[in-house]
């Protein structure tokens, strides 16, 4: 049915609203813990359910896979979501872009902030290599990438970006034991408030799989992206901030930006 | 034992290179120490404790010498000079002193020099006899409960934090029939330079390693262990800035098992690498002598590069592994070289290209209880996919005979994992292990088939890179293996032997330097 607004989850039919799911309640495996494991689904909105798989977990825990029908309704037309409001750029575009407005290389500077020692995901947007067969942002000839790798300090960071003269800094963030993730990333943004004037600051993006992309005010940065992001959508983010919204400074043949 | 035919000479040449490579690397260690050598050998004296403020007295007495006249000696002549002159009761009561200012530290002389010696040598002996002394109650506990049933091991992680906590996790992973306990550490910690006190409840994604919380874990996996009628080994961190009073704090709690890897400090905590090869050094002797096992960390350079293009990266690594663990005195059975199942699972023949790698290591390196690491990089959150590729990752540990297996979680790069992704994970390995466990002895891949096809390949890509590093000039140290390192050989990082942290902490030795530790552990010595 085109232009349908409200659904339901699907099993094997149309509308059944079927779902599947699993967690485990610290009460030992029998009649009890089953009875239970129903009580929380029927207050989760599955009716009916089945339990369809239960096991002892260590003493006193019990584990279940269970599966019902929910009876929520999903409405369309009520979902919010960061939608990209940029164009998409191979990095043939992205280079073109760069080379012809601002008639000189990007810098971008990458890093893992705080305690965090997962370089996975600034890697997989930053080096050559890329991921998901797409290149990093090292591919790109108009970007001067410098991924400072893990564990920088947000002093270490602003001192770098000052020295380097960053037209952007991409920080990722993987751990999220305790919100470190959201912390770390809002000291990030309130030091380069505070170490450069509106106009003078680099664009400011936060990475890493935990977090909401809606959160860009909430951290003060400029975007965030989530899970499953690709180098190019960085890219062409950087295009879109720098280029289309003239952010960045243009090089004059005579005197060229530095810090 | 599976085994690939591999041409003899081939693994001769890759062995000699590799010693090469080491030579000028060792040298080099030789003529540095570094200030956590130096207070790993205070260590190995007793010193323990820390200030109101929670800087270890190790700490705070070594600044203090370092200050008044260097550590190019060692500090071990100052301080026992000071002790012998009765400033100071005991290490404790003089790093208190020194702290404050009260005590001056002079390079001793002549027969005071002969005294100094002598006393250190007798305090830093005490230390040394704990290790044997613990390794002789490991080998007594291992005789009375027993090792595992099976090969491999099974080495599960624990990582809440809070030490009385992870004793909770660590005593039910036991139980539900975890062979090997690894404690994760803060991520943080290896970029202290000293080595918190005390048991600890508080930690990023990770337990700090303390000499207190290697106790108490030891105690409580002693008691399971009687339990459960094996012998539960205990797994820590060697690594970071305090690498050397780490593995001396492992040995002297018996602790069974450290991460012990000779680059993985330089590449991905950017370790200044002079630092890491010194404190290398000294932590290896102390494995070797307090008869732990390593675990080396090639794994991680797969979650950087690509598996199959950087397959040889990780050979390499092995046996530069191999090598500077045997300099150091450590004896096959200790080697846990590292490697993992990181191929995409998209690329066609993926689990047979991880059968040759696998396989090769174990051919190559045949009384090495190998350490088997899990799919991460490819781990997409789809934990459902991620359950049969941990499946398929248990299936090559046990066809190509793994020592260590460390359990691979389905939630990997989700949560850290729950209660029931344990659970699950346990059925998992013992399912395979329970249907196949055996299998390594059917299985002989034909010496013209792809899989020693690529074995063979990837040794001789091993080979080409070993031959280019010791080919390399280099300035400082004669051999090219810090250049290699410099140009981001392995893991894509680059590293130039200038850089990094903890270069501060690293002294060159003078010609009538004394450490009593290294005087002791030094293979046949």
């Amino acid at each position: 049915m085109s232009g349908a607004q409200i659904v339901r989850p699907y099993g094997d039919t149309t509308g059944d609203g079927m779902v599947q799911t699993s967690f485990t309640l610290p009460v030992s495996n029998g009649k009890l813990a089953e009875g239970a494991a129903l009580q929380l689904v029927a207050k989760m909105g599955l009716d009916p359910a089945m339990v369809v798989h239960s096991r002892s977990v260590g003493e006193g825990y019990t584990f279940f896979v269970v599966y019902g029908r929910a009876g929520h309704l999903v409405d369309l037309s009520e979902v919010r979501v960061v939608e990209r409001d940029y164009p998409l750029l191979s990095p043939k575009e992205a280079n073109l872009a760069i080379r012809n407005a601002l008639r000189r290389r990007v810098t971008v500077v990458g890093a893992c902030i705080g305690t965090d020692a997962h370089t996975v995901g600034i890697d997989a947007i930053m080096n050559i290599k890329g991921f998901a067969g797409e290149k990093g942002l090292e591919y790109y000839r108009e970007l001067r990438v410098v991924n400072l790798g893990a564990q920088v300090s947000v002093p270490q960071l602003v001192e770098r970006c000052t020295a380097e003269a960053a037209d952007a800094v991409l920080v990722s963030q993987v751990v999220t034991q305790r919100d470190a993730h959201v912390l770390n990333t809002q000291e990030m943004s309130a030091a380069f408030r505070e170490a450069f004037s509106a106009s003078r600051r680099p664009v400011l993006i936060a990475g890493g799989p935990r977090f909401d992309e809606s959160m860009a005010a909430d951290l003060g940065v400029d975007r965030v992206f989530g899970r499953g992001t690709t180098p190019a959508e960085v890219a062409s983010f950087l295009v879109h901030e720098l280029v289309t919204n003239r952010r960045a400074a243009v090089a004059t043949p005579r005197a060229r930006r530095s810090a | 034992m599976p085994v690939l035919e591999l041409d003899p000479a081939a693994v001769r040449t890759a062995r000699s290179l590799a010693r090469r490579v080491g030579e000028p690397i060792v040298a080099m260690t030789k003529e540095h120490t570094t200030v956590s050598v130096e207070r790993a050998t205070l260590r190995l004296a007793g010193l323990a404790g820390a200030d109101p403020d929670g800087t270890p007295w190790a700490n705070r007495l070594l600044d203090t010498v370092r200050a008044d006249v260097g550590i190019e000696c060692g500090v071990c002549l100052p301080v026992w000079d000071a002790l012998v002159r009765g400033e100071a009761g005991d290490l404790a009561e003089l790093a208190a002193k020194a702290s404050v200012g009260s005590v001056t530290f002079r390079l001793p002389k002549g027969r005071d020099r002969v005294r100094a010696r002598s006393a250190a040598r007798k305090a830093v002996g005490v230390g040394v006899r704990t290790l044997d002394a613990q390794r002789r109650e490991r080998e007594r506990l291992v005789k009375r409960w027993g090792n595992p049933a099976q090969q491999p091991w099974i080495y599960l992680i624990v990582a809440t934090g809070d030490i009385y906590e992870d004793i909770v996790q660590a005593q039910a992973a036991a139980h539900a029939g975890a062979d090997v306990i690894a404690v994760i550490r803060s991520t943080g910690q290896s970029l202290l330079d000293f080595v918190p006190e005390g048991a600890t409840r508080e930690g990023y994604a990770g337990t700090y390693a303390t000499q207190e919380n290697f106790r108490l874990m030891r105690a409580a996996l002693d008691q399971t262990s009687a339990e459960v009628g094996r012998y539960i080994r205990l797994t820590n961190y060697a690594s970071g800035l305090c690498m050397p009073e780490i593995a001396a704090l492992a040995g002297l709690q018996r602790l069974d098992m450290m991460l012990n890897d000779s680059m993985y400090g330089i590449l991905f905590r950017d370790i200044n690498p002079v630092r890491t090869f010194v404190d290398q050094r000294f932590s290896r002797q102390v494995h070797a002598r307090a008869g732990i096992i390593i675990n080396t960390g090639e794994d991680n350079y797969l979650t950087t590069a690509d598996a199959v293009e950087a397959a040889h990266t990780v050979t390499v690594s092995q046996l530069l592994n191999e090598s500077f663990a045997k300099e150091a005195g450590l004896a096959d059975w200790q080697l846990g070289l590292g490697h993992a199942f990181e191929i995409d699972p998209d690329l066609p023949d993926s689990f047979r290209l991880e059968l040759a790698h696998a396989l090769l290591a174990r051919t190559l390196f045949p009384d090495a209880p190998l350490k088997w690491m899990p799919p991460t990089r490819h781990m997409s959150g789809d934990v459902f996919r991620g359950y049969l590729l941990d499946g398929f990752f248990n299936l090559a540990g046990a066809l190509t005979g793994q020592g260590i297996l460390l359990v691979g979680m389905m939630t990997e790069a989700v949560v850290t994992p729950w209660l029931s992704d344990r659970d699950l994970a346990l059925q998992n390995v013992r399912y395979v292990l329970n249907a196949c466990g055996g299998l390594a002895e059917d299985f002989h891949p034909p010496a013209d088939g792809f899989i020693a096809t690529r074995a063979r390949q990837v040794l001789a890509e091993s080979i080409d890179l070993l031959e280019r590093i010791v080919a390399r000039p280099d300035p400082t140290f004669g051999a090219g293996l810090l250049t290699a390192i410099a140009d981001g050989t392995f893991g894509l990082m680059k590293r130039p032997a200038d850089g990094g942290r903890g270069l501060d902490g690293v002294v060159r030795r003078a010609d009538d330097y004394l450490n009593p530790a290294i005087d002791m552990l030094e293979p046949g010595s």
